[in-house]
């Protein structure tokens, strides 16, 4: 039976940049155990020798001619913005004495 | 009028029998009537709805040539951008937000001059079997409203299911057109994955993800899937090949010395007897058809659901980092002196709904060093065996079939703190996500014990989807005449309908 602890979903909600409330942390972790379980089913086959499938297609990389085509304006792309100023998206502080 | 296939809605206004702006409206007083019940509809633009269909009509009296299904209306599922109309993909941490521009297919919807009705309810992102993960409540299933519509896609199934819409678009990362479509008693189609462009469909797994048609007939499904198909230069992996004739082998609809292959793996131990026998009858109305059955065997089919369990939640891990409270989309917490980390972390919390969360935790676990290699790893292995598994099935049948889902729809709340018992409804759907192919599910019927539809799923190798359509027609119009009337016409009136 795998588990995992509420310290380690803790840790994880962190990476994932997720606040989460102390119940929240405890029915995950409690949840976690069971789903990891019924994943962990794919390690059940022998799997040597089998090449990884990223996407079904055999795509290589597409490129378009480098010509300029029409997008969006500042306004429209700024439509949606929690906060702005000086037509730029106004963001908290990033670097500094926060943390 | 609203009872009508989309095919014979069109070919009325084709002959000025009606106009659009008639046949919109009548369905929005649909919408009205019903839809407090049904709760398909996360948003009904009525204006926007007339305003097009007053266009198309106008077009049309000048004497434009119109796409076939021209002044049909439609519902679309939340999940594609729709310039300045509300699109939330069923989250709050999207509510209130108009995007800027069109999706590919929305763009292709309008230049049809197919009318855009409203937005339809989904669970959030279209992570979810059942529509109960919408962060605005549930939809209602058609045939039992005590009961859920299935998911993602479930606000579109149930709007053509209740005729608040003839046709309907969803999305498809697990099954969330096929397996909605059969829990409300319609058609639902995934077409080949690179077949509809992505550009403007809200990302949850995006190896995985397709958008295609509802409809209620064959027909109806694949004359919109002709219309919103083809190869986009603004999606990388759009197929730049042309769309195949779902059309005409939608009209032709023949089986006769098509060979069809059974999955042994998707029947029997699982699935709801009502599911079985309506699945193993229209095997025999197929055979009687002419059409060869065949049984092959899929053993990796046995670890799909594992693999798409990592899979999906590991893109979509890294596909929802964008909702980052900087661009667009909610922000929480933004005091002064709160950093953008802190507040990028309370509005995830305050945006994203349970199952969101748990699918992007998991994700993250899969994805992380020492456990990598040992999870998406092993499941992108998997995958291979999986498209192995179905080219060599594909080697011996033109296309392969099982049950939709395991069972007919479930009650609301059933199944909504039981994740694993959740997912496990996705199981006979996802081998086609994981092999980019396509797959269709049309009704084989009501199960003996519940009367609530059962699906009949369609499978066929990538490019080749008017197979589904061939076969799904040819089992259509014989089940219709062994019936004597469309399934829908044994669904419940619903309150308040005229």
């Amino acid at each position: 039976m795998s588990s995992l602890s509420r310290d380690d979903v803790a840790k994880l909600a962190g990476l994932a940049r997720i606040e989460m409330t102390e119940s929240e942390l405890v029915e995950l972790s409690s949840q976690f155990g069971m789903i990891l379980d019924a994943v962990a089913r794919v390690q059940e086959m022998d799997l040597s020798g089998v090449k990884a499938t990223s996407h079904p297609q055999p795509l290589e990389n597409i490129a378009r001619p480098d010509v300029v085509l029409p997008s969006l304006s500042p306004e429209d792309a700024l439509s949606g913005a929690p906060a702005q100023e000086e037509s730029r998206f106004r963001v908290p502080q990033i670097l500094g004495e926060a943390e | 009028m609203i009872h009508q296939s989309a095919a014979q809605m069109a070919d009325a206004l084709a002959k000025g029998e009606t106009t659009s702006v008639e046949l919109t409206q009548a369905h929005l007083d649909r919408i009205a009537a019903v839809d407090g019940q049904v709760k398909a509809f996360l948003h009904v633009d009525t204006e926007g709805a007339l305003a097009q269909a007053k266009d198309v009509d106008a077009r049309r009296k000048s004497g434009e040539k119109l796409s076939p299904i021209a002044g049909v209306p439609l519902a679309l599922k939340d999940v594609l951008a729709q310039k300045g109309v509300p699109t939330t993909a069923g989250s709050k941490i999207l509510q209130g937000w108009r995007p800027p521009y069109d999706s590919t297919v929305v763009s292709k919807l309008k230049s049809a001059g197919v009318v855009i009705m409203g937005k339809t309810n989904m669970d959030e992102f279209a992570m979810g079997s059942s529509t109960e993960n919408s962060g605005y409540g549930p939809t209602f299933n058609p045939w039992d409203l005590t009961r859920t519509p299935g998911g993602s896609s479930g606000g579109s199934a149930a709007a053509v299911s209740s005729f608040e819409a003839p046709l309907a678009i969803g999305s498809d990362t697990g099954g969330s057109i096929r397996q909605p479509a059969a829990l409300t008693g319609i058609v639902g189609v995934r077409p080949t994955y690179g077949a509809v462009s992505r550009f403007g469909l809200i990302a949850y797994s995006s190896s995985l993800d397709q958008a295609g048609p509802f409809g209620r007939t064959v027909l109806d499904t694949a004359l919109l899937h002709e219309v919103m198909a083809g190869h986009d230069v603004r999606d990388a992996t759009s197929i730049n090949a042309p769309v195949p004739a779902v059309v005409n082998a939608a009209k032709s609809g023949d089986v006769k010395g098509m060979k069809i292959g059974v999955i042994k793996q998707l029947q029997g131990e699982g699935y709801q007897k009502g599911v079985q026998s309506r699945f193993d009858e229209s095997l025999q109305v197929l055979a009687s058809l002419g059409a060869e059955i065949v049984e092959v065997d899929c053993p990796s089919f046995e670890y799909a659901l594992a693999a798409y369990y990592l899979i999906a939640p590991s893109e979509c891990s890294s596909n929802l980092a964008r909702f980052d409270a900087m661009r667009y989309g909610l922000r929480t917490g933004d005091v002064d002196g709160a950093s953008a980390e802190a507040v990028m972390s309370a509005t995830r919390d305050a945006g994203f709904g349970r199952e969101v969360k748990r699918r992007i935790i998991l994700g993250t676990y899969a994805l992380s060093s020492g456990y990598y290699d040992a999870y998406y790893g092993s499941a992108q292995k998997i995958r291979t065996l999986i498209i192995q598994d179905y080219a060599k099935a594909f080697t011996k049948a033109d296309v392969l079939v099982s049950p939709t889902a395991p069972t007919t729809a479930y009650k609301i709340g059933e199944k909504v703190d039981d994740p694993m018992a959740m997912y496990l409804g996705d199981v006979a759907t996802i081998p086609v996500n994981l092999a980019g192919i396509c797959g269709m599910s049309l009704p084989a019927g009501l199960a003996d014990e519940d009367s609530l539809p059962v699906g009949f799923q369609i499978m066929a190798p990538a490019m080749q989807d008017q197979r589904l359509y061939q076969a799904g027609a040819a089992l259509e119009a014989a089940l219709l005449s062994k019936w004597g009337a469309p399934i829908l016409s044994k669904a419940p009136e619903l309150k308040g309908a005229k």
